[in-house]
């Protein structure tokens, strides 16, 4: 008992800086954020996202120059949007929302928010259970399936997510660092398995590999049922895959930390060692694979059971930061509840969410959506915070005037949304043109909204008592 | 000891990555390839976090 409730008073003392910003003390240097980017963005999902693409039919070049192009400008993004933000208030991104939307239209965001983290963990969990089953000759998953394929994969989708869960309740500290000491390996993986499996495809010479890599793996064909990808589409995909950490700022969470705003480009590690080279080599055992997109049987093809323990250990460490992401998010909207019960919470809807194979073999439509989902409200921090100091008009105008809602900022979300789902073009634009509606919905909104309010009041609100960040989430 | 443990993370990831290259060279059967990266795998994990910080 005594026990249990010192797990639970450490659980919640790891939190404690979530409510206000970072202290100098706890800043921390850029190997921190090397570390974590490349260990995050080399996970289960590129042994997914990979072969995705090839079952896209994207032509070699498109797939290899669209990556290059793709990665870089989301390592702009988030060294130009979400590092300066997060280097200046050092608070997580739901904290300084609530300044600016509001308790109420926070809560909202944050329960979407989990939600869709707990979908992106369950994706990983999902890819996890293909290599647990690979000893019970359990049936994978097929690319077209929506629905729980078999009895065994119900099983060992629901045991991998209760072990995750558990583990994430019991000691996130020590996963966090165990995912930090598998990634440099986890990598190699990928390139190894990769490396390995090449003659099989004829590829017998480094000089053989663009001829083969046009007529046997991204030939330029999509697979039946599947949508043709262009250069385009990989392109604004590998942009936006991480929609909701850079432009939509999620990542304050993680970037509050650093010492400069510099660090945001850091995340190069992870976009060109997770994003590019995984990506390739993923794509590489799919098409060794004779087109197999379950990750654990192509994962075992090119590196045995290492490939199967590194599709374990990719899907579960990513999953585990996640399901911490979705508490996070959950925290401020149940504010009463413990640490663990929040994990719990999320790690059940996770699990669920899991046994459904569509989440991972739609994965591409899926993170498209997520990031178009959360977008907007990185636009609305956005603008508050650049924008509407220059044009005359307060930020954190909720916090100021000590408002449930920000309206502005809701019409904004709402309404850009519907925009970009009325655009008649494919997912994987929207986010670009929503993101600019965004913006002008939201100046135009605080401007009507502002302009009644007479400067002395707003003046003379600005200088009142306002309760703390942590305070005014009650 | 931290020492050693780095020295044996490095012929960890070493056993991962190289064997690999020889199959593809057509030196060393999948087989080889696949049973040097488990070992690699093994001394990786037993290695690795006795140097790797904490942060």
């Amino acid at each position: 008992m005594q026990s249990t409730s010192r797990i639970t008073e450490r659980l919640d003392a790891l939190y404690e800086f979530d409510r206000e910003p970072v202290p100098e003390n706890k800043l921390l240097g850029p190997s921190n954020f090397i570390g974590v980017y490349a260990g995050e963005h080399v996970a289960g999902t590129e042994y997914v996202i990979g072969p995705l693409f090839v079952a896209h039919g994207v032509a070699a070049a498109d797939l290899i120059v669209g990556l290059l192009l793709g990665n870089l400008l989301a390592v702009l993004s988030w060294a130009f949007i979400a590092a300066p933000i997060a280097v200046k208030t050092r608070l997580n991104l739901y904290w300084q929302l609530r300044k600016i939307a509001g308790p109420k239209l926070t809560f909202v965001y944050n329960i979407v928010n989990a939600l869709m983290f707990c979908f992106l963990a369950g994706s990983m969990i999902s890819v996890s259970a293909t290599a647990v089953g690979l000893p019970f000759n359990m049936a994978m998953p097929g690319l077209n399936d929506m629905y729980p394929n078999s009895i065994g994969w119900v099983v060992v989708v629901l045991l991998v997510g209760a072990v995750v869960t558990a583990l994430a309740i019991l000691g996130f500290e020590r996963l966090s660092h165990f995912g930090k000491v598998a990634a440099p390996w986890m990598f190699l993986v990928f390139v190894a398995s990769a490396i390995a499996v090449l003659p099989t495809l004829g590829v017998n010479s480094f000089g053989d590999f663009w001829r083969v890599a046009n007529e046997r793996i991204w030939t330029g064909v999509p697979e039946a049922g599947q949508s043709k990808f262009t250069f385009w589409h990989v392109v604004f995909f590998s942009w936006f895959c991480n929609m909701a950490m850079h432009i939509g700022l999620s990542d304050m969470t993680l970037l509050r930390y650093a010492r400069k705003w510099q660090y945001g480009f850091l995340s190069a590690f992870g976009m060109y060692v997770g994003h590019f080279t995984a990506w390739i080599a993923s794509g590489i055992l799919c098409a060794a694979a004779l087109r197999n997109f379950a990750p654990g049987p192509i994962a075992y093809l090119g590196a045995g059971i290492s490939g199967a323990i590194c599709v374990l250990v990719a899907g579960w460490t990513t999953a585990n930061p996640t399901l911490y992401r979705a508490g996070l998010a959950l925290q401020t909207a149940t504010p009463d509840w413990k640490r663990w019960k929040v994990t719990l919470a999320a790690g059940i809807v996770t699990t669920l969410a899991a046994l459904f194979p569509a989440l991972m073999m739609k994965l591409l439509d899926f993170v498209a959506l997520y990031g178009l989902i959360l977008m907007p409200m990185g636009a609305v921090v956005f603008t508050d915070f650049w924008i509407l100091p220059r044009l005359g008009m307060n930020s954190n105008i909720a916090e100021i005037r000590r408002l449930a809602i920000n309206w502005p900022a809701a019409v904004a979300w709402a309404l850009s949304l519907l925009i970009c789902f009325l655009l008649p073009v494919e997912i994987f634009f929207k986010g670009l043109p929503g993101w600019f509606v965004c913006v002008v919905l939201y100046v135009g909104g605080s401007w009507l909204v502002q302009r009644r309010l007479s400067p002395a009041r707003v003046a003379r609100e600005d200088t009142l008592e306002v309760p703390g960040i942590g305070r005014s989430a009650q | 000891m931290k020492t050693t443990a780095k020295l044996l993370s490095y012929i960890a990831l070493g056993l991962t990555v190289v064997p690999s290259f020889y199959v593809f060279a057509g030196s060393i059967t999948w087989q080889t390839h696949a049973g040097l990266m488990l070992g690699g795998t093994l001394l990786w994990f037993v290695s690795a976090p006795i140097w790797m910080k904490k942060d």
